[in-house]
Formats: structure tokens, C-alpha cells, sequence
């Protein structure tokens, strides 16, 4: 085998020429990864939204909380049902929540309006609802015109702090805490009490109703019973699948939008390496013909061509991770089309992004360098030494 | 006055922390119409006095005038210019573009010029007859022989019709015949077409095909000239 | 001109190194045009609206109705010459996959209020008299193949059940941000069978001159400041703009990508162009000899350059501005009117000399300043 070390110094020797190169991959490899980090934050929040364990109820047809409507009669029928979970204190383990979108100006620039998701929730949200801390300050008080902010709201809105006023549906609410919810789409609402905001809002409807399963694995038989029940016309969804399925929009369109403009761009990428490749192969030809000549075979220089463009690609992968890091935790947000709310999600970088990174730039390396080392491989001794 | 007239020429070069004198105080006359073989071994310094007569270079002190122009003072600009018009430099090593074909190699020089497309394509004619590579007019140079590919340099040489045809080791690359084939043409440039040449070389043969030789040897003239250069 | 045959020539030395440049220009060029007409599609929408319309929303929130007794009173200001009004209805068809928009409004007034909206006559008269009757956009007839006379079912979302209306006429907007995708159906059906009279979703107000717009904007607010269903109202063109931020920071997104792209290209064809360079150094060196100017070279190295970059550059800006139009594109109905702008096509065009300049440029200067001598004693 040609050693390693003919190829190494080879690509130091033309140091413009394979860091150009390099930087090509590197770009398209750091791209690459940013587009999945905001694909793979995005779904990340909304997949750690919800529980396996909940329940949400929706009325039937109803393709999101914003479409439902479920009267105070549905949620005493549910909070009776045999399969919810009992909590500490006895009480069935049931939310029903308001569920409405406010505009609120964002603090950068306030002629940028986000829809903000407002929910009215019941003293048993902070348990049903899996992972909520608060972070900051105390609980709304019942009867009071109080809210609790998500964490991801509170840098990117104005009068979001504790103490502070903020103005929506023609009153005044003052927010007493803030919250976090492991990342899940939950960090970018209010919390107000339901009863507060039904008046408000929307007269006498919830808009869903969760609830915690006694046992997880009677998911079927409780969604069957609530489905088939004739004093309502709901439907039941495990929580974790229903948020799921409204990123299943946006987070497609991403994944598409990811695999498009770096395929393109690797194309690109590859293309610069061929050239590299041919060009390097050119002016090493006679080298290869005294390789050839000394005995070594024609397809080990195939190998040993490939191995060096593979060499240039892994630099350039390696470039394109370190460029991408930065990335990571970056917050940054849009409007999920699916349920018409504001969500903020960070970019997420992975180890294992790094790695289809790295993979990916070799598989350029070696895509690029195949032909030409192809032609490193084939050449006749008697031309190579002329 | 001589063609070529280079007056107590030194020339010298820095390599390294060396300072190396090729000529110190040349003095030596060309006239229009000759031809003359520059010999002297490596280092001697053959190619460096064809460099300083054609403008390539120039000297550390004295003067180089060819055709009443002091190409020492001149500036690059004004030198590629005077190239242009008035020198031919034909190389050892061919030196065609390889991506161009024989017509195009030699038409060079005339793209420098005012003169139009079908005015160029005469003069390209002409001088592919003269070096008798009319029929290879097409043909690129990796599918031109050797001494076809030098003749082909010695076309571009002419083309513009300079004043002053230079080459450098002209026949160093090639087998005897296309040797002969590129010499006798010289001779007949200079005879028929009255072309002042002066050749460098080693080889022998060339040399006796000149009218004069002149050896040159760590930058000295050593040997009187064959033949006395009395003015045409 | 007479040296273009050089540099044509040089360029074919490497047919395959020159195509291969070309097309990552090609590429990095199509895609910037296809990002950076994302953005000029969105902040186009937000252009759309006669000056001479407002949009009264309920102040609460875009998802909250409004009184249908607040009609007449709008209509009883002064500068106002028309309204209508119109409710999301949210349809699914089907299985939901392919979106589109739909509203239940008040036919006559609506299809007044938006001349923009061109429907045969008869169609026009044929769903005015039709209750249960629907009028869709062009682009609908293509992505569903639904006929002129035929019924059409939507899976209501928000309102419950299965709504069935009979397509009486297809329109075709004059005004590409408007869409051509949306399904219009009657307010009355609408009312009737939800039970619950009285609501609309929006007003879409008709002002007598642009320049009063804030006037009776604020009128409109004021008059109902204290009710229990407050407005806001708005020009129409800030409405459409508001749900162009509601996209969030998927602008600044597109524009640092197609930034990459840009920057990934350069480093290639730089690279092409100095690998191209430092085989020629000889050749270079004879040319300069044979009386080509230090100033010649250097222009023709640049002119080499710039063939590339321009090339590539043609054939990707091109490219972008004939695939869209050509495959009807619109982003799953997200970007109506979705077309490559020509500033985008001069941007690009000035990305493509920037290429020529910055790829060009270190090996023109290096030809340039070749020193002769040296040159030639490597060639000997």
C-alpha cells in the first residue's frame, strides 16, 4: 500500500489550492448541519410537547385547540371517567383548558405582531402537564387577573417581567411567574386560570380537555369509550402523538428545505473536488509513473488517490462542524401554520449530526475524487514519465 | 551604425547572498543582415545577452540599442510594444500554445497589431509558405513533429516582420533531420530574406551555418569574429 | 474581438474543469435566485391591498368575531363607501394534505369590494343566486381537477360537519398576491347552518381616498373602544403585512443560506481559475515575449474569469426564472405569486461580476507581474 504520508505531504504542498477545496466542503457540511439542527429543534419542541401518558380531548373534527369547543358539561363527564388518574390529593388528574391567540409586539421591533398562545388552565395543568417548573415567582392566584409567562417568551416579548403589567383583551394582567417546560412548545405560552379567561374570551367553552391515563397502556380502551360516548362528540388523542402530528407541516417542510439546499450545494462541493483532484493528478504524473514503475499496483493508487480526496473532504467536514456549533442553542421562531401559534425553538445540534456531517463530507470526498483517481490508476507508465 | 549596439554592458545577478557578475564591461556591435552563432559554455552567459537584446532584461550599467532605440531605458510597457514590432524570439523548448493550432500560434504576434482579420490571414500565409507548413495550418501542436512545431516558432518569429530574429538553443530538442530542416530555413531567411539572426547554441553544426561566431566565455569575448561584420 | 479566440481556447483546454465550474456557478446562482425570491414573494404579498381598503379585526384577536350589527354603523361614517365581510371557515378537503383557504362572505359586497376578483357574468349571477353555491380559484380547477357544476365537500374544522357546495363559477385574480386558491362561499348558508346568526369574522371596509385611511381607521376603533367586542383596524396592506412577520426569522434564514451558497461558489471557482493559472506560467512568459502587454494579459486572464462566472450565471438565473412559472409554483400555497423579481436576477447578475472579480483577480495580477526572465528559464 502507498503510504498515508505521500498523500499528506502532497496536500500540504499545495496548501491554496486543498484549503479552498476544503472550505468548499466545509461550507456545504455546515450548512447541512444547520438546516437539520433547526429542523431537528423544532421538532424537538413540539415532540417533547406532550406526554404518552395524557389524554387531550378535542371536540370531533377539530384539527386543532383553536378549532375545538367542549362545554362544562364534556369535562365533568371526563373527569368522572374510570380511566383517569387520581393525584395526591384525590382529585382526577383532568385540565380543561381556554386555548386562544393573542397579538403581542415583539420587543425588537413592535410593528412585528406574533400570535401568542394564551392559555386558560386549571390547577391541575402544573401536574397533568408533564415537566413544568416554575422557574420564577408563584402561581396565578385563583380569581385574581394573574398569568404565568413561558421562558422562551420572556426576552423576546415587553412587559413580560414578574411584577409587570401586560395588556391583552381589554384588561390588565399582571404576571406573577415564570415557567419552564423542558423545551417543549409549552415555553412559548401564557398561563392564566380558565375561569379568568373564559369571560373574557370565549364565553362558556373550553377548548380541550387533558387528562393523565392510569395506566398508560389503556390508551385504546379509553379512547374507544370517549369516542363511542353519546352525551359528546369528541375526539380522544394520546398527547405526545397530537403535538407531533402538528409539527408534521412545518417540520417537513424544513426536512425538504434542508435536503434541497444541500444537495445543491454538495453538488457544488463536489464539483470543486474533482477539479482539485484532476489537477492534482495532472501535475503528479510523473510521480505516479515512478510509483508504477517501483512496482506498486494501479489499484492501489486508486485507493491511495481516493483516501487523499476523502482526507481533503474530513478536513473540510471538520471545518463545517466547527462552523456550525456556534448554531447551537441559537433561539429562533416562527409561526407553526398547523395551529396558528407562535413557537420558539432553538437550533440543536447533536453529536450525531456532527457525524452525518463528517460522513456526508467524505461521501463528497470520495464522490469527487472518484474519477479522477480512476484516471491516477489507469495511466500507462510511458506517459506518465514523458 | 550596427543593427545591435551594446556599449560597456555589466550585468550582474543576486542569488542568494552571492552576487554573480556575467558581464562586466561588454562591448559588441551586430549588423543588419548577419547572422551570427553565439557559442560558450553554461553560465557563460549566451542566453542573458539574447535576453538584454531583445528588452527582456536589462542591464546593471551601459547601453543596449537595437535599431536606434535604447531598449536599457525603455519601460515594460514600452518595451512589449517595441517587442511586438521588432524582435522574433523563437525558444528551445517550441513554446507554441498548445490549445491554439499552428495558424493561431503563429498569428499571435499580428493580434498586437492594427490590422485586420483578412489582412492577418495574409501575413499567416505567408509565413507558414516560407517555413513550408501551409498544409498544417490546422493542426495542433501535439500533432506537429518536432522540428514541424519549431518551424512553426520560427513562423510567429517572422510573421510581424521584425527587424531583429532571436533564438535560443533553436535546435537543442531536435533529432538531426528536423535539425537540418530548421538551419537550412535560417540560412534561407538570412540569404533570400536578407533576417539579421543570431542563434545561440552548442551544437557545431548550427554555429557553421552562421556567417559569424562569436564565443563567449564568463561573459569575455575570447575570439575574434570569423568573419570581419563589414557594414551592408 | 480578436482575443476572444484566446480565451475561448484556454477555456476549452480544460473542457471538463470549465463545465464543471460553470455548473457550481449554475447551481449556487439558481439556488440564491429560488431563496432569494422567498423573500421577495412574501414582502410582495405584503404589497397587495388597495390603498382604498381596511381591515376591521376584532382588537381581542384575529381568532374572535365581530357583531354583525356593527356593519351599518361603519357603513354610516363618513368616507366609507362600501363594506362587506367575511369569516375563516378552515375546510379540510380531503385528507387535509394539499392546503387552501376558505371563507364564508357576503357575495354581492364582497365581490365588489375586490374588483381584482374576474368571474364570467353568468358564473357571477349563477352563484348570486345559488345559496349553497362556491366560487374557487383557478389554481383549484388544476390541483384538484374540480368542474365548473360540480359538488364539492369540505370537512369543516371548525365548524362542524360536511359542507357541500356546488362550484357555480371560477375566477381568475387580476393581482397574483391575492390567490388564486381560495374558495369563497355565502354568508347566509354560512349563518344558517351554524345557528348562531350575527358574527363575522373581519369587515372589509371601502374608503372614498387613501390619504383618509387613518381617519376613519381611527373612527371605526373609537366608535367601538368601549363595546365588548373592540376593533382594530388596519389598511389592508398592513394586514397582509402582518402575517408576513408571522413567518418570524425564516427571512434572515434564506438570506444567510443563499449568503453560504455564494461564498461556497467563489472558493470554487477561484480555485478553478488558480489551478488554470499556475499551469500556464510558461505560456504566459512566451506571451510576453512575443510583445503582449503586462495590461493585455492581465484583461484577458479577467475576461476568462468572467466568461465562467458569467456563464454559469446566465444559465442559473435563467433557469430559476423559467422552472417557476413553468410548474405553477407556490409553495404548497403558501407563496402565491411565488416569481423570481428582477432585482433578484440584477443581484445575481452583480454576485456573477463580484465572482469574476474576486476569482479573477490574484491570478491576473500574478500574470501580470510575472517576471519574464524567470518564467523562462523554468520552461528551458
Amino acid at each position: 500500500m502507498i503510504p498515508i504520508a505521500y498523500n499528506v505531504r502532497s496536500v500540504v504542498q499545495r496548501p491554496v489550492s486543498t484549503a479552498l477545496t476544503a472550505l468548499g466542503v466545509g461550507l456545504v457540511v455546515a450548512v447541512f448541519i444547520g438546516m437539520l439542527a433547526l429542523a431537528n429543534g423544532f421538532s424537538a419542541a413540539l415532540a417533547k410537547t406532550g406526554s404518552k401518558q395524557n389524554v387531550i380531548v378535542l371536540r370531533k373534527g377539530a384539527d386543532s385547540e383553536l378549532s375545538s369547543g367542549l362545554g362544562r358539561d364534556i369535562a365533568s363527564i371526563i373527569a368522572a371517567d374510570p380511566h383517569v388518574a387520581t393525584g395526591a390529593d384525590g382529585r382526577p388528574l383532568v385540565s380543561p383548558e381556554v386555548y386562544v391567540l393573542i397579538p403581542l409586539a415583539k420587543s425588537f421591533d413592535t410593528t412585528q405582531i406574533a400570535n401568542v398562545v394564551a392559555r386558560g388552565i386549571s390547577d391541575q395543568a402544573w401536574q397533568v402537564r408533564s415537566n413544568i417548573t416554575i422557574t420564577e415567582g408563584q402561581k396565578p392566584t385563583s380569581g385574581r387577573a394573574e398569568v404565568c409567562v413561558g421562558s422562551r417568551l420572556t426576552t423576546r416579548f415587553p412587559h413580560t417581567g414578574i411584577g409587570q403589567t401586560l395588556h391583552f383583551a381589554g384588561r390588565d394582567w399582571t404576571v406573577t411567574c415564570h415557567f419552564t417546560a423542558a423545551g417543549s412548545a409549552f415555553e412559548s405560552e401564557i398561563w392564566g386560570e380558565n375561569e379568568q379567561f373564559m369571560p373574557v374570551f370565549r364565553g362558556e367553552v373550553f377548548q380541550s380537555i387533558t387528562f393523565r391515563l392510569k395506566d398508560p397502556a389503556s390508551f385504546t380502551e379509553a379512547q374507544r369509550a370517549l369516542q363511542a360516548d353519546k352525551r359528546m362528540t369528541v375526539d380522544a388523542h394520546r398527547e405526545a402523538d397530537f403535538y407531533a402530528q402538528q409539527s408534521q407541516l412545518l417540520g417537513r417542510i424544513l426536512s425538504f428545505l434542508a435536503v434541497m439546499i444541500t444537495a445543491i450545494m454538495a453538488v457544488g462541493a463536489v464539483f470543486g473536488a474533482i477539479n482539485t483532484m484532476y489537477a492534482a493528478i495532472a501535475s503528479r504524473a510523473p510521480e505516479i509513473g515512478v510509483l508504477l514503475t517501483l512496482g506498486f499496483r494501479p489499484w492501489t493508487v486508486l485507493v491511495s488517490f481516493l483516501a487523499e480526496s476523502a482526507f481533503i473532504a474530513v478536513i473540510g467536514g471538520f471545518l463545517g462542524c466547527l462552523f456550525s456549533l456556534p448554531l447551537n442553542g441559537i433561539v429562533t421562531s416562527t409561526t407553526n401554520w398547523s395551529s396558528f401559534s407562535e413557537i420558539a425553538f432553538s437550533f440543536r445540534v447533536t453529536p450525531f449530526l456532527l457525524l452525518i456531517g463528517l460522513i456526508f463530507a467524505v461521501v463528497m470526498g470520495v464522490v469527487g475524487g472518484f474519477f479522477p483517481a480512476l484516471r491516477a490508476a489507469r495511466l500507462q507508465v510511458v506517459q506518465a514519465l514523458r | 551604425m550596427a543593427l545591435v549596439e551594446i556599449r560597456d554592458v555589466y550585468k550582474s545577478f543576486q542569488r542568494e547572498e552571492q552576487r554573480i557578475d556575467v558581464f562586466t564591461g561588454l562591448t559588441l556591435d551586430i549588423d543588419a543582415g548577419s547572422f551570427t552563432a553565439l557559442m560558450g559554455p553554461s553560465g557563460s552567459g549566451k542566453s542573458t545577452l539574447l535576453n538584454l537584446m531583445a528588452g527582456l532584461d536589462k542591464p546593471t550599467s551601459g547601453t543596449v540599442t537595437v535599431a536606434g532605440s535604447q531598449v536599457s531605458t525603455m519601460s515594460p510597457g514600452q518595451l512589449a510594444a517595441w517587442r511586438s514590432r521588432n524582435i522574433g524570439f523563437v525558444f528551445q523548448s517550441f513554446n507554441l500554445l498548445p490549445v491554439l493550432t499552428a495558424y493561431q500560434n503563429v498569428e499571435l504576434p499580428l493580434l498586437l497589431t492594427r490590422l485586420s482579420g483578412s489582412e492577418r490571414a495574409e501575413r499567416v500565409k505567408i509565413a507558414l509558405d516560407v517555413v513550408g507548413l501551409a498544409d498544417r495550418a490546422g493542426h495542433y501542436p501535439r500533432q506537429l513533429s518536432g522540428g514541424q512545431e519549431q518551424r512553426t516558432a520560427i513562423a510567429r518569429a517572422i510573421v510581424a516582420d521584425p527587424t531583429l530574429m532571436l533564438l535560443d538553443e533553436p535546435t537543442g530538442q531536435l533529432d538531426a533531420k528536423s535539425s537540418q530542416e530548421v538551419l537550412a530555413l535560417l540560412q534561407r531567411l538570412n540569404n533570400e530574406f536578407n533576417k539579421t539572426i543570431v542563434i545561440v547554441t552548442h551544437d557545431a553544426h548550427a554555429a557553421e551555418r552562421a556567417k559569424t561566431i562569436l564565443h563567449l566565455e564568463k561573459g569575455d569575448l575570447i575570439e575574434k569574429p570569423r568573419m570581419a561584420a563589414v557594414g551592408r | 474581438m480578436k482575443y476572444l479566440s484566446l480565451v475561448v481556447a484556454n477555456l476549452k483546454r480544460h473542457k471538463l474543469r470549465s463545465i464543471l465550474t460553470i455548473a457550481s456557478v449554475a447551481l449556487a446562482l439558481f439556488l440564491f435566485a429560488s431563496l432569494r425570491s422567498v423573500t421577495t414573494t412574501m414582502a410582495a404579498a405584503a404589497q397587495f391591498g388597495g390603498a382604498r381598503r381596511l381591515v376591521t379585526l376584532n382588537a381581542t384577536g384575529l381568532v374572535f368575531p365581530l357583531p354583525l350589527a356593527y356593519g351599518n354603523r361603519i357603513k354610516a361614517l363618513p368616507g366609507v363607501t362600501g363594506l362587506s365581510w367575511a369569516n375563516w371557515f378552515g375546510g379540510r378537503y380531503g385528507d387535509g394534505k394539499n392546503f387552501f383557504a376558505n371563507f364564508a362572505v357576503d357575495a354581492q359586497s364582497y365581490l365588489d369590494i375586490y374588483p381584482e376578483i374576474i368571474l364570467p357574468a353568468d358564473q357571477k349571477q349563477a352563484f348570486l343566486q345559488d345559496r349553497t353555491g362556491a366560487v374557487i380559484g383557478e389554481r383549484l380547477v388544476s390541483q384538484f381537477g374540480w368542474k365548473l357544476g360540480q359538488d364539492v365537500t369540505l370537512q369543516g374544522t371548525i365548524f362542524q360537519g360536511d359542507w357541500t357546495f356546488k362550484i357555480d363559477g371560477i375566477y381568475h385574480p387580476t393581482d397574483p398576491a391575492i390567490g388564486d386558491n381560495v374558495l369563497i362561499f355565502h354568508h347566509d348558508y354560512f349563518d344558517e347552518r351554524i345557528g348562531r346568526a350575527g358574527i363575522a369574522g373581519w369587515y372589509i371596509v371601502q374608503i372614498d381616498d387613501p390619504a383618509h385611511a387613518p381617519t376613519v381607521a381611527k373612527a371605526i376603533d373609537d366608535m367601538f373602544r368601549n363595546s365588548s367586542s373592540p376593533t382594530k383596524t388596519g389598511t389592508e396592506r398592513e394586514f397582509q403585512a402582518s402575517f408576513a412577520t408571522m413567518w418570524g426569522n425564516v427571512s434572515f434564514l434564506m438570506s444567510t443560506i443563499g449568503l453560504a451558497v455564494v461564498f461556497a461558489i467563489l472558493l470554487v471557482t477561484a480555485n478553478a481559475m488558480m489551478m488554470s493559472a499556475r499551469e500556464r506560467t510558461g505560456e504566459i512568459a512566451v506571451l510576453k515575449t512575443v510583445g503582449f502587454s503586462d495590461g493585455l494579459l492581465f484583461a484577458l486572464v479577467m475576461v476568462e474569469a468572467g466568461a465562467l462566472a458569467l456563464t454559469g450565471a446566465a444559465i442559473g438565473l435563467g433557469a430559476a426564472k423559467i422552472l417557476y412559472p413553468a410548474i405553477n409554483f407556490n409553495g404548497a400555497g403558501f407563496l402565491p405569486g411565488f416569481k423570481v423579481a428582477t432585482s433578484t436576477l440584477v443581484i445575481g447578475a452583480l454576485v456573477a461580476i463580484g465572482l469574476m472579480l474576486a476569482s479573477g483577480l490574484v491570478p491576473a495580477l500574478r500574470a501580470a507581474r510575472l517576471p519574464v526572465i524567470q518564467a523562462l528559464r523554468k520552461v528551458e
